[in-house]
């Protein structure tokens, strides 16, 4: 580079413009920002007329913890996507995460450590399975994944009818506990974005994740191993559903079948990320904008309750945004293309 | 052919960097590679000619790893290599340009040239380090100036991303260089100052296996030449001790002698089919006025990004013109979308013909039918009477191509005859033509200028963009240059390539220029 560069302290220089041009405000992230503070004042000032409390620290927390499980499993969902896969798979990983850690715990603080450990071995086993059928024997990932989903939702349904095991009570803090006003689960949630983004920015594993979705053969040629890398960021994305099951169960204190596939995390989950500015086809997008996505959402969660809003009308209202703000990025490709 | 082996011999084993041996590979029982040899020694230029599907492209991915031969060898230095992975080739200084560019478009320069091979401090991506080494290699091409590290690729013009590609294949600490057409996206200024880079890689020892149709350039470039025909070297030949005419006869394995077909006689033109007057496009034409009659080909020539492709499409109703009028045959009309082009008989054979040309999936039959499909109703399938498909395809000389085949496994040459026939099933009168032989070997070249000026002959308008001054000089009736989105004036058939290139450039206005 031949341009002059300003020296900043902390830093050497250029690394402040790098971080800038490849961090937060990455190119994709910035409008998604935007279309958050929009829709927070616009509800802010609804709720406000309608003589509910909105920015108040009560009800921002609530929105941020409302935001945790779906954030986690959208961050995990942000890197099979850019890679250039999809994992409809995450809501019955989570039950399984739910239930299998209730039930091996039951109560007993001692089996904290082995039930977490065995659900991430669990996670790392669909992950691989959904990444290798992907991979090796080319099975399109909408299929591989929805089959995988069928297989564990059997699987649970035939193990469990409801409610079963009981975490230990000292689980119970991730879901409850914090320091001072704030939660774990918030401490969790921004820990899993910036391990993503981190991983995302900073390790060759993460720009081989961005080459792969954008162009596998030409990855390929490069000498990338690009099946490792897919089936790597399937892993991370199951293993970020396992989170997600470990952060609802110690919530509701026992783990149920229908935790994840309730919640709709696997479809929410993709809405998050495509809202959030990340292609559908790969390559493109980044986990700041997939964080946004999901507090939108929760935002848009919020603002209904406190009207008390009809849950058909909720997610008529719902659906219209999520396409609204697909056309609006695609307008905005259209028009960078020309 | 007795030129082959005298030309061979007077290499000596120990001075090759590379020597592949007796390379066999066959794709599903049809042998694509028959024992073909070919060497490369430091510093020199080698390239490689032969018709599109002659085995040049494939040769070429075994030598990088991206294929694995069924039988031979590859020396490197001397020593016996064997390839699983392009990133072996890689490791051992083999790196490959290919023609359709390998970058990732929303990824920076420095990421794309490290790709696969980041730096890296423990488990972090060294981002500075690789900027930098970036920008060290781009100052050995001379384009530190004009291209940026942390530049994203998107945004780069076509000539930028090649240089591109070489500094990356330079990043390997390449000693041997594969380029496969480098010039097809060329426009030829940027074709100079590439040779210039070719030039500085050769002087520093690396050697270059290049892959071109376009004769005049190896004899620019190249110091042997390597010919294939079928999967079989058909001879190595120095280039100072040989000609474009016996490279032909070696390629098509005849004599090419009307290279070009005739010019249109006066006779043969006849009444004003096409007008536009006063033409624009915000931000990329403006003032654009020119007439096609029938009978003659009109050719558009000037750099890349002129505005060429944006005349074809605003004429075609892609981009539309959002200024100025047109008219056909006399009547005053408005084409907002491709469909009301194609309804009035226009016809475009576009530049990209995988892309915009034709359906790959699709069989040679079904991408035939396309246009005139569209015309007619959901029952009538088509309007203006019935073509016989099969008789327009075999007067189109569809060499052994069946109707049924899927047309992604046609050759360049009968992929385009396809969508010539596209339009001709339409009956087009008016036919715009971008880069219609760009990728397509000479015997087809040849075959496509021919049915050009056929279908002028039968009453047709025809414009024609091309990149290839020979080309334009040889095929047109009268030649437009465009110069930054408007028309820099209009030559006669007879022009000279300098004439052309003064207009494109637009340096006999301002003298200052060296």
């Amino acid at each position: 580079m031949t341009a002059p560069r300003m020296a900043l302290p902390g830093g050497p220089p250029g690394a402040w413009a790098r971080a800038l041009r490849t961090g937060l405000g990455s190119a994709n992230a910035a409008p998604v920002y935007l279309v958050l503070l929009v829709i927070f004042v616009v509800s802010w000032v609804i709720v406000g007329l309608a003589g509910g409390s909105f920015l108040t620290v009560e009800n921002v927390t609530s929105v941020l913890v409302r935001s945790v499980a779906l954030g986690i499993v959208s961050a995990g969902q942000t890197l099979v996507i850019l890679a250039g896969s999809l994992d409809l798979s995450v809501a019955y990983v989570i039950s399984v995460a739910a239930v299998v850690s209730s039930v091996i715990m039951n109560g007993d603080p001692g089996r904290i450590v082995i039930a977490v450990v065995v659900v991430l071995g669990i996670g790392v086993a669909v992950g691989l399975t959904n990444g290798l059928l992907v991979t090796k024997l080319r099975v399109n990932p909408f299929i591989a994944t929805l089959g995988v989903a069928l297989v564990l939702r059997g699987l649970l349904n035939a193990a469990f009818d409801n409610f079963a095991g009981k975490v230990a009570p000292q689980f119970e803090t991730l879901g409850y506990g914090g320091i001072g006003p704030l939660p774990w689960s918030v401490i969790l949630l921004v820990v899993t974005v910036l391990a993503v983004w981190w991983l995302l920015r900073s390790t060759p594993f993460g720009h081989h994740l961005y080459a792969v979705g954008g162009g596998e053969e030409t990855a390929r040629l490069s000498g990338v191993r690009s099946h490792r890398v897919i089936i790597g960021a399937h892993i991370l994305c199951s293993l970020a559903a396992v989170l997600t099951g470990l952060f609802l169960v110690s919530r509701i204190r026992s783990g149920a079948p229908w935790i994840g596939p309730d919640g709709g995390y696997d479809l929410e989950s993709i809405a998050a990320v495509v809202v959030g500015g990340t292609a559908l086809t790969g390559g493109r997008g980044g986990v700041w904008g997939t964080l946004a996505g999901v507090l939108i959402l929760a935002v848009l969660d919020n603002l209904f309750n406190q009207l008390q809003f009809n849950s058909f009308l909720k997610d008529v209202v719902r659906g219209v945004i999520i396409i609204a703000a697909v056309a609006i990025y695609a307008q905005r490709q259209r028009r960078m293309s020309r | 052919m007795s030129v082959t082996e005298s030309a061979t011999a007077s290499a000596t084993v120990g001075e090759n960097l590379l020597e592949m041996r007796g390379i066999t590979k066959s794709f599903f029982g049809v042998t694509v590679l028959d024992d073909v040899d070919i060497d490369c020694r430091p510093g020199e230029v080698h390239a490689l000619l032969g018709e599109n599907g002659a085995g040049k492209s494939t040769l070429m991915k075994i030598l990088s790893g991206a294929h694995q031969p069924d039988g031979g060898t590859i020396l490197l230095d001397g020593e016996e290599v064997s390839f699983g992975h392009p990133r072996d080739a890689q490791a051992k200084g083999v790196s490959i340009m290919y023609q359709e560019f390998n970058l990732l478009p929303e990824r920076t320069v420095a990421q794309n040239i490290y790709l696969g091979r980041e730096p890296h401090r423990g488990p972090i991506v060294d981002q500075g380090a690789m900027e930098r080494s970036t920008a060290e290699l781009l100052a050995t091409l001379d384009a530190a100036g004009s291209i940026r590290p942390g530049s994203v690729v998107r945004n780069l013009s076509v000539a930028q991303q090649q240089t591109v590609e070489i500094a990356k294949a330079l990043s390997f600490r390449s000693k041997i260089l594969v380029m496969d057409e480098p010039t097809a996206a060329l426009s030829p200024h940027e074709v100079v100052s590439l040779f210039e880079r070719v030039r500085l890689l050769r002087a520093r020892g690396v050697g270059i296996l290049y892959i071109s149709h376009r004769l005049g350039e190896i004899f620019e470039i190249a110091q042997r030449v390597t010919v294939l025909k079928d999967g079989r070297r058909v001879g190595t030949l120095d280039v100072a001790a040989t000609t474009p005419r016996q490279l032909v006869r070696m390629m098509v394995g005849r004599e090419l002698d009307h290279y070009f077909p005739p010019h249109a006689v006066p006779a043969e033109i006849g009444q004003t089919r096409l007008v536009v007057h006063g033409g624009g496009v915000a931000g990329k034409l403006h003032d654009i006025d020119l007439t096609v009659r029938t009978g003659e080909i009109v050719g558009i020539g000037g750099l890349a990004g002129s505005g060429r492709t944006e005349l074809a499409q605003a004429l075609f109703g892609v981009r539309p013109f959002d200024a100025g009028t047109v008219e056909l045959d006399g009547k005053p009309i408005r084409i907002r979308s491709p469909r009301q082009a194609v309804r009035r008989r226009m016809g475009f054979v576009t530049e990209d013909r995988k892309v915009e040309g034709l359906v790959l999936l699709l069989s040679v039959r079904d991408n035939s039918l396309l246009a005139l499909r569209s015309l007619g109703s959901w029952l009538r399938r088509g309007a203006g009477g019935p073509v016989s498909i099969r008789d327009l395809l075999r007067s189109l000389d569809l060499r052994g191509a069946g109707l049924d085949q899927e047309v992604r496994y046609l050759s360049g040459g009968n992929q385009q005859k396809v969508v010539l026939a596209k339009w001709l099933a339409s009956q087009a009168q008016v036919l715009i033509f971008d880069e219609p032989t760009r990728g397509i070997d000479v015997g087809a070249k040849a075959g496509i200028h021919e049915l050009m000026r056929e279908l002028a002959r039968a009453g047709g308008a025809i414009l024609m963009i091309s990149s290839e001054l020979p080309e334009l000089v040889g095929m047109s009736d009268r030649i437009l240059v465009m110069r930054e989105g408007a028309i820099a004036g209009e030559l006669a058939s007879d022009a000279s390539e300098d004439a052309i290139m003064l207009l494109a450039t637009g340096e006999h206005d301002t003298v200052s220029v060296a």
